[in-house]
């Protein structure tokens, strides 16, 4: 192999890295704030990528329904749980207060934003903002629907509801965008030759947004109150709820950024890769393996594992193309042989 | 034999159903297209039945089974259909693969936290699937075809009707073998493994071999179910192995109930009837009637999950009468008796044991002795190290610096359960039962260590004499402590302070020679406190040594023979404990609180 194609494959490599290691960090903080193995997170890259390559092709997303539905049903699960409180309190009329907006007026918003904009053609910004505000509440609701309520039971529990979401997730995909695959033109197609090397716009633009996105939420987690609020949750839940934090909020906070972020890379990738509607199980699962070789625990390591995953998977789809997948899964095994070395403790187990 | 009490009866009924179904003739005959619906219900109730093993009885799981269900397949397929040999060669070959890689998965996993086994399972499955499609020998993506009928002692199985014989014969013989290893002094050491493996290390059991052991059983009746399926196909290819269908068999056990053996059968008749149906109602309404049918398996598991947890099968045990467990083991052989050989010495020496959380000094270079048949008893504030001491002693925890001499050998350097073999019991502080087990059960869980019987003499009821020796030993230590008549009650039926009285009665099944009691009094009534006292008395009359941790001074001042007092991590006095209470230290440490 010359020193072109390695560096082309190691471009690539970082590129799709850089998507997982956003992958990893958003399953990395779901887990360490609400315990719960975030499977569906590729859908959120999917559902985004999808809608962004709809909304360049003036199509009207279906997600904008998806979103509608969704927030509704937020709503009134949240109105029953108001109505059933016996005391009318100031807190929990803002609480509903918040219900309307974040579940009714803003999905409505939106919904009425992408009717007037899709056929209009406001340029792809437009777009990107519009496919980030149709996707990222749905973190929020996923997380009222799906998990609130058993919020305080096992990893095990959450994860098998995690896989249903998943499975849940896939198949409305299906039904809303069907079975073909889509792509979006490169955000930037600049390219710049660099003696053997050929860097591409939009190979520079996803590091950078990547590397940008990372040192934003550092500052947000090490800076602002809710920020550390959430790693107050992470560390120790029940001394952050004696502490006023409410877990049911951290949790819904949590899925907000889970989903914006997931919301990102699927704006991201639509231009690199064609994405069908079940390509973001496999993006998930690769952010977990980086997200495993940090432990579920460490963000730096997390994000440059799954960097390597992404230089792994580029690598060996150059050396054997058909055994790419099986090489980057296997790769989980001598990262648990060790983890299990480097822990010889036994755990205690949660129950 | 080989079944237990109360089982048989539902096995003969079983085998009747079984080969009376598809051999009705005339009219009356059940149609092909049920007998071959049965046929895939019964192939994957094998496989959700070590799913309920393992989930449902121990608290893992995994989303990788489909992929043992493909090495169980692949390797019959590729043996009788490529090579040519005869499929009951597949059969081993297949069971020998699947028990190597589930022991080297299970290895790996299993002392990292639980969700690790399943994400590993998921990524194994993945590459699994992978590599079935990918590889030439195995057809790729197409498959292996002219898969040969299976021969069973000359007779050729070939058709629906005969598969139904074979496979349902199968899984009632899996039923009934995991039904019996539940029932015995293993499956009370799996079923102990949801109390937190802290316990059941402290009952002597080596947890992290019971898991990887359960795994492997479950990878087996995966890889068993694949067999069956290759030789009733007669075709593999890779799709039924991927992980979707992992995932299938986990919901199928989460609908039928993992909590039981029959929840099995039931998870997967009702997911497989449901699937059929949605299979032939949905394509008249859509084209993607695959992603309503994700739609409906995800909601329904989500609505499950949130509301009837236990799934389906508590719903219709509540149509059966309970059968009452009222089964007495009397006077059955004994158990034998520890053999003590001389000891010199006192009894338990500790020196300079020191233990360190960061920068904080737990117990700080402690160091007492006990001699045989003396009740002593730590004292000291909250805080003054006396649990974390207890734990130390018995190897819960390790040490930082220090040594722990027992009967004249040291055992800081070992395990948990070997100490528990050595003959030092404990109590938890707070209280560590299985709550779903019967009051005689959980007990019984503390005679682990007397008895030997493995997997095999399990499932197949061959540890009979022993059981009734385990479960006797456990029913004398509960009417001896008071318990006698909530034997079969669930423990987590019992207050608070019976359930300390549990623990003790558990701990003496270990026929301790010393026995470590944190906290026993708490909870208790005035006179169940008198009784208990009076017991502990006893049993330092029968020869037992006692250490407690006890904060009722009035419980304690009458019945102990020392006090040794604690603060800040250090020993401050020890002695007899009239002495003790007079001493300026004791005195400053409670604040000038009278003792």
């Amino acid at each position: 192999m010359d020193f072109s194609i390695f560096a082309t494959l190691l471009q690539d490599g970082m590129t799709s890295g850089a998507i997982y290691a956003l992958t990893a960090l958003s399953l990395v903080l779901v887990f360490s704030v609400t315990r719960i193995i975030f499977v569906p997170q590729g859908e959120f890259v999917t559902y985004s990528a999808l809608t962004f390559v709809a909304l360049e092709s003036n199509v009207f997303p279906a997600t904008a329904w998806l979103c509608l539905l969704l927030g509704g049903a937020a709503f009134v699960l949240n109105l029953y749980a108001f109505a059933r409180q016996a005391a009318r309190t100031p807190d929990g009329l803002r609480r509903l207060a918040a219900c309307v907006v974040w579940d009714l007026v803003l999905p409505l918003v939106t919904f009425g934003l992408a009717l007037l904009i899709y056929q209009k053609h406001l340029g792809t910004l437009v777009n990107i903002a519009l496919t980030m505000l149709l996707i990222t509440p749905m973190g929020r609701y996923v997380y009222r629907l799906a998990y609130q309520r058993v919020a305080e039971n096992s990893i095990l529990l959450l994860l098998i509801v995690s896989v249903a979401l998943h499975l849940m997730m896939v198949g409305i995909g299906l039904a809303m965008f069907g079975p073909e695959g889509a792509r979006a033109q490169p955000l930037w197609s600049a390219s710049f030759d660099w003696g053997a090397l050929l860097l591409t716009g939009q190979s520079l633009l996803i590091l950078l947004l990547a590397v940008v996105s990372m040192v934003l939420m550092y500052f947000y987690f090490s800076r602002t109150l809710l920020g550390a609020a959430l790693k107050a949750t992470a560390i120790n839940r029940l001394g952050a709820t004696l502490m006023g934090v409410e877990t049911r909020d951290a949790g819904s906070v949590t899925f907000l950024f889970a989903a914006g972020v997931g919301a990102l890379c699927g704006v991201l990738i639509a231009s690199v890769t064609t994405i069908y509607y079940d390509s973001g199980f496999l993006i998930a699962l690769k952010g977990f393996v980086g997200a495993i070789i940090g432990g579920l625990a460490s963000y730096p390591v997390a994000a440059a594992g799954a960097v390597l995953v992404g230089v792994i998977e580029s690598f060996s789809s150059f050396y054997a193309s058909a055994y790419k997948e099986v090489l980057v899964f296997t790769l989980i095994i001598p990262v648990l042989l060790w983890m299990s070395l480097k822990h010889p403790q036994l755990d205690e187990g949660e129950e | 034999m080989f079944a237990r009490f109360g089982t048989s009866g539902l096995f003969v009924l079983g085998i009747l159903l079984i080969l009376a179904v598809p051999s009705v003739p005339g009219s009356f005959a059940v149609p092909d297209f049920w007998i071959t619906l049965f046929n895939y219900i019964g192939l994957y109730s094998i496989v959700t039945l070590g799913l309920v093993l393992l989930t449902g009885v121990a608290g893992l799981t995994s989303f990788g089974q489909a992929a043992f269900v493909g090495i169980g397949a692949y390797c019959t397929a590729y043996l009788s259909a490529v090579i040519g040999v005869s499929p009951w060669l597949g059969l081993i070959t297949g069971i020998g693969l699947t028990t190597l890689m589930a022991l080297a998965i299970g290895a790996i996993t299993m002392r990292l936290s639980g969700h690790f086994l399943p994400l590993g399972t998921i990524a194994w499955g993945l590459s699994l699937y992978y590599l079935y499609g990918n590889s030439a020998a195995l057809g790729k993506f197409d498959g292996v075809g002219g898969i040969p009928d299976l021969n069973f002692l000359g007779i050729a199985i070939e058709g629906p009707r005969s598969m139904f014989i074979l496979i349902w014969s199968v899984l009632l013989v899996c039923l009934l073998a995991l039904s019996n290893l539940l029932d015995s002094r293993l499956g009370r050491a799996i079923r102990a493994l949801k109390g937190g493996a802290g316990m059941a290390e402290a009952m002597g059991v080596n947890t992290p071999w019971i898991k990887i052991l359960i795994f492997t059983v479950a990878a087996n009746l995966a890889a068993i179910s694949g067999f069956l399926y290759a030789h009733m196909q007669r075709a593999v290819n890779p799709t039924p192995f991927g992980l979707n269908y992992g995932i299938e068999y986990l919901f199928m056990a989460v609908v039928g109930g993992a909590s039981h053996v029959l929840g099995a059968v039931l998870g997967a008749g009702t997911l497989t009837i449901l699937k059929d149906a949605l299979q032939r109602i949905l394509p008249m309404f859509t084209d993607n009637s695959g992603s309503y049918e994700g739609i409906v398996f995800g909601m329904l598991i989500i609505l499950v999950l949130h509301y009837a947890r236990d799934g389906l099968w508590p719903v219709i045990k509540k149509l059966i009468p309970a059968r009452s467990a009222t089964y007495i083991p009397g006077h059955a052989a004994q158990l034998a008796p520890r053999e003590l050989t001389g000891q010199q010495g006192p009894l338990l020496q500790v020196k300079g044991l020191t233990r360190r959380f960061g920068g904080l000094v737990a117990v700080n270079d402690v160091g007492f002795s006990l001699n045989n048949q003396e009740i002593v008893t730590l004292i000291g504030p909250n805080g003054a190290g006396k649990s974390t001491t207890f734990n130390l002693v018995s190897r819960a925890i390790p040490a930082s610096s220090g040594e722990v001499w027992f009967r004249g050998e040291r055992i800081d350097a070992i395990t948990m359960r070997e100490v528990v073999k050595r003959g030092l019991a404990r109590t938890f502080q707070h209280v560590r039962i299985v709550s779903e087990m019967t009051v005689l059960e959980n007990v019984a869980l503390g005679a682990h260590i007397r008895g030997s019987a493995g997997l095999w003499r399990a499932a197949t009821a061959l540890d009979g004499k022993e059981e009734v020796r385990i479960l006797a030993e456990a029913a004398k230590q509960l009417k001896r402590v008071g318990l006698g008549d909530d034997m079969f009650k669930p423990a987590g039926s019992l207050a608070l302070g019976q359930q300390r009285i549990l623990e003790i009665a558990r701990a003496l099944c270990a026929d301790p020679v010393l026995l470590l009691l944190d906290e026993p009094a708490a909870g208790l009534r005035e006179h169940e406190k008198r009784a208990l006292a009076e017991l502990l008395r006893e049993l330092r009359q029968e020869g037992l040594t006692i250490l407690l941790v006890e904060h009722d001074m009035e419980f304690v001042m009458g019945l102990t023979d020392r006090l040794i007092v604690m603060n800040f991590g250090e020993k401050i006095a020890d002695g007899a404990p009239a002495a003790v209470a007079r001493q300026q230290a004791v005195i400053d440490a409670y604040l000038g609180a009278e003792i």
